[in-house]
């Protein structure tokens, strides 16, 4: 039975780790991100789990226990925002390559400077190349269901890599927004008991993790991990067809909304992806054939089956949360039209940069990108590129 | 998955690698010999000895295999020949002598 | 402990492989050595270890030098890292995922950068929290791996790469960080200096104490660097007793906050006799540099008598 209740993001996501019940958690506080460790220690307290807590003093340390937990044998997780994420940058890269399956909750937020607490994708997009599965959630719900399925991914023996499970700061933590939460015992079954074959605490089998490895071995390691990463998209989607089965809400690479026959199409990602969804419907009714690709993986990055789905339309809008300073576009954008012309996809795509550190973005400017991408195709209109939304000018 | 490192070299294929690049047994160490690196060499002369135990610690390679409270010869495979256990000796039962041999 | 044997100790298996690509006559890996001696048999072990010369040369893909479990993170981590391994530990006690009869002890290994300098904020949040683990640092004065450049466990007036000798300048112009202090003022249960003597038997009781104390411990451990330092390779362990002699190093610990001297030489010799053995501080017998001298006499013996002062409370 679904239980039907309302919560903001930060305490769905704590709600799921309840569930999950994990073995350890290090976490250091950072806005917006901060109720998270708070909601857990809270649970700890009055007895409704027993996770083992280690309040560390920083989120270098905290991505740092994590690896040291997750290596001895212990499902581990912890959360963080913004800074607290560029903080243990180093360490992303290290549970990655050690191959370690833990989960991290990333409440998106801006990176300095200058210093602002509200969302936008900079921190997970500086997190990109770390190796790395990231998941965005659009909603509550959505960061809800995608923590449940964190460790059937990470933890299948074709991917063994960490996941990190993105949510908008504040837009979607602090939110209260209807949720349908599923019960524990469903959820305790679907995510099942963590049994790595080799682990540190192993009696009798020791195990040596962290290696200098001199050049000869580190091309083939990195090749590893990129197969563990590509394996991983079919892992996905194997978890999601499950997850559906306890749920009945079903998940995939990406969401295509009224796609179909749209000539105009919004690529975005995260709570925005609401926003455009309505700006879509608005303008259905006015007999406007658009749509909207809402990405939910951004890695593995699903550069074919993007180009597969956005072959029909005429244009693209790539929305990009995040500044990525080199002109030729945000991270989307740049990856999004390298996956077009690699697949041979030659349609029209201008690259939009929205919502910097919490920036509104309005149905009224979702709509005014479809209008503009209508007038390029239609009217030869010349378009800008790359170009910033609400920008003061 | 306990890990062969006989089968790990750096011509080995990279799904023939260990996954994290992570070494799934101890001591694996063992089979790479530091005592190529030595240019001076340590003789024991057992006779002198009086198995003080002295030279044993000392050793950063452990290279001075003690056995039922006795060490035994060298171990020639790893000792880098560093020279310390000759300075500590009190019985001047290890002498240090130019080459690898 | 009365009880102690170096016949006894020496006849425990040894658990640190040789293979390892540290320097001929490296201090670090006779500390090392020491200090996994005090394990009991049958207890296992997980040993971590902060980036440097100790972890590029006893983890070399595919080579460990480790009979125990062991986990290398990064250089400024060592303390937080092991402090997640010590929690696994404790909640798959809890959860009955580990034998009950099973025990794992937590030790983890870093240089003097990795200790005093990089790490020192994730050494100090793992003291705070108090995990059950004991954290060594191998203070060789400088940061070896990277090529002898001055540490803040660098002393005062040493030749560093990074503090050269030259025309205008003496050496590193500041004195030692005193780590094992700072450590001792988290108030954690055991707190030891050490280094490398005769029978080991400091070392090694040293060793014990911190392993077998519940809660967190931390050992700092002198181990010379014959290629840093400029002394005679096979000198080490003169090197060590000149400067436990001196007062350079004084060996102490702090065992559930008392302060207690484990060593008070009968003639506390003077400093030079230390640093004449090593081409760190050949400048300082040059010709008018005589007050240079002084000046480390003189700070040898304030923190001596501070010691003294300390223990004596």
């Amino acid at each position: 039975m679904a239980i039907k209740e309302r919560m903001s993001g930060n305490e769905a996501v704590s709600y799921a780790i309840r569930q999950i019940n994990p073995d350890v958690m290090p976490a250091f506080p950072i806005t917006p991100s901060t109720e998270i460790p708070q909601l857990v220690s809270t649970y700890i307290a009055n007895g409704e789990m027993d996770t083992e807590f280690i309040p560390v003093e920083s989120e270098h340390s905290s991505m740092s226990a994590a690896i040291g937990a997750e290596s001895a044998g212990a499902r581990s997780l912890t959360a963080t925002s913004s800074a607290g994420l560029a903080l243990m940058w180093e360490e992303l890269l290290l549970a990655a390559s050690n191959r370690l399956p833990l989960v991290l909750a990333l409440v998106n937020r801006t990176l300095s400077g200058p210093i602002n607490i509200n969302c936008d994708h900079s921190d997970g997009m500086g997190a990109r190349d770390t190796g790395w599965i990231q998941i965005y959630a659009e909603n509550n719900q959505e960061a809800y269901d995608n923590f449940i399925q964190a460790y059937p991914i990470a933890e299948d023996d074709r991917v063994h890599l960490p996941v990190m499970i993105c949510q908008d700061g504040f837009i979607t933590s602090h939110a209260v927004e209807n949720i349908m939460l599923l019960e524990d015992a469903p959820v305790k079954e679907f995510v099942g008991e963590y049994e790595p074959e080799e682990y540190l605490l192993n009696p009798g089998k020791p195990i040596a993790v962290g290696p200098y490895a001199v050049s000869n071995y580190v091309m083939e390691a990195k090749k590893n991990q990129e197969i563990a990463l590509e394996n991983s998209k079919e892992v996905i989607l194997e978890v999601a067809k499950k997850f559906y089965k306890i749920s009945g809400r079903e998940y995939g690479l990406f969401e295509e909304y009224r796609t179909e026959d749209a000539d105009y199409i919004m690529l975005i990602m995260g709570s925005a992806a609401g926003t455009a969804k309505q700006a879509v419907d608005d303008l259905r009714e006015r007999g406007k054939k658009v749509g909207v690709l809402k990405l939910r993986v951004f890695r593995p990055f699903p550069a074919k089956e993007i180009a597969m789905a956005l072959r029909n339309c005429k244009a693209v809008a790539i929305m990009d949360r995040c500044e990525s300073y080199n002109g030729n576009g945000g991270p989307l954008g740049s990856e999004v039209n390298a996956g077009l012309f690699r697949n041979k996809t030659m349609i029209e795509t201008v690259n939009y940069i929205y919502g910097l550190a919490g920036r509104d973005f309005t149905v009224g400017d979702a709509c005014s990108i479809f209008a503009e991408l209508e007038d390029m195709i239609v009217n030869g209109k010349e378009i800008e590129q790359y170009q910033y939304v609400r920008l003061r000018k | 998955m306990r890990t062969d490192i006989t089968k790990i070299t750096e011509k080995t294929p990279h799904d023939k690698l260990t996954e994290g690049l992570m070494i799934f047994e101890g001591a694996t160490s063992k089979l790479f010999m530091t005592g190529e690196w030595r240019t001076n060499t340590p003789v024991f002369y057992e006779d002198k000895c009086k198995q003080c135990l002295l030279c044993a610690p000392v050793c950063p390679d452990s290279s001075i295999p003690v056995k039922d409270g006795k060490r035994l010869a060298f171990d020639m495979d790893h000792c880098k020949g560093c020279g310390i256990c000759a300075n500590v000796c009190p019985f001047g039962a290890i002498e240090m002598k130019e080459g690898n041999e | 402990m009365s009880d102690y044997s170096l016949k006894t100790i020496m006849n425990k298996p040894e658990r640190l492989a040789p293979g390892h690509r540290m320097c001929a006559g490296c201090g670090a890996t006779i500390g090392v050595r020491a200090v996994l001696r005090a394990l009991h048999e049958g207890d296992h072990a997980v040993i971590g270890n902060a980036t440097g010369c100790l972890e590029v040369s006893s983890f070399m893909y595919p080579y460990t030098a480790w009979e125990d479990s062991y986990i290398h993170n990064a250089f400024e981590n060592a303390g937080a890292t092991l402090s997640g391994v010590e929690t696994a530990y404790r909640v798959l006690k809890k959860r009955g995922k580990l034998p009950e009869d099973t025990t794992f002890k937590f030790i983890t290994f870093g240089g003097d950068g990795g200790t005093y300098d990089i790490g020192f904020q994730s050494l100090s949040g793992a003291m705070e929290r108090g995990h059950d683990m004991v954290y060594v640092c191998y203070d060789n004065g400088a940061y070896m791996n990277t090529g002898i450049q001055r540490s803040s466990a660098t002393p005062m007036y040493a030749d560093t790469t990074t503090t050269p000798v030259g025309k205008k300048s003496n050496g590193k112009m500041q004195n030692r960080k005193d780590l094992a202090s700072i450590i001792a003022d988290h108030n954690v249960p055991y707190v030891a200096q050490t280094t490398l003597t005769q029978n080991f038997e400091d070392i090694h009781r040293k060793s014990e104490k911190a392993i077998y104390t519940e809660g967190a411990s931390f050992l700092n451990i002198m181990t010379p660097c014959p290629r840093g330092w400029r002394y005679d390779t096979p000198d080490i362990m003169k090197i060590c007793k000149l400067a436990v002699d001196t007062c350079y190093w004084p060996l102490f610990e702090v065992d559930h906050g008392k302060w207690i001297l484990s060593y008070e030489p009968k003639k506390k010799l003077p400093i030079e006799d230390f640093l004449k053995e090593q081409g760190r501080f050949k400048h300082l017998f040059k010709k008018g540099n005589e007050d240079l001298l002084e000046q480390f006499q003189a700070e040898v013996d304030r923190r001596w008598e501070d010691l003294l002062y300390k223990c004596a409370r």
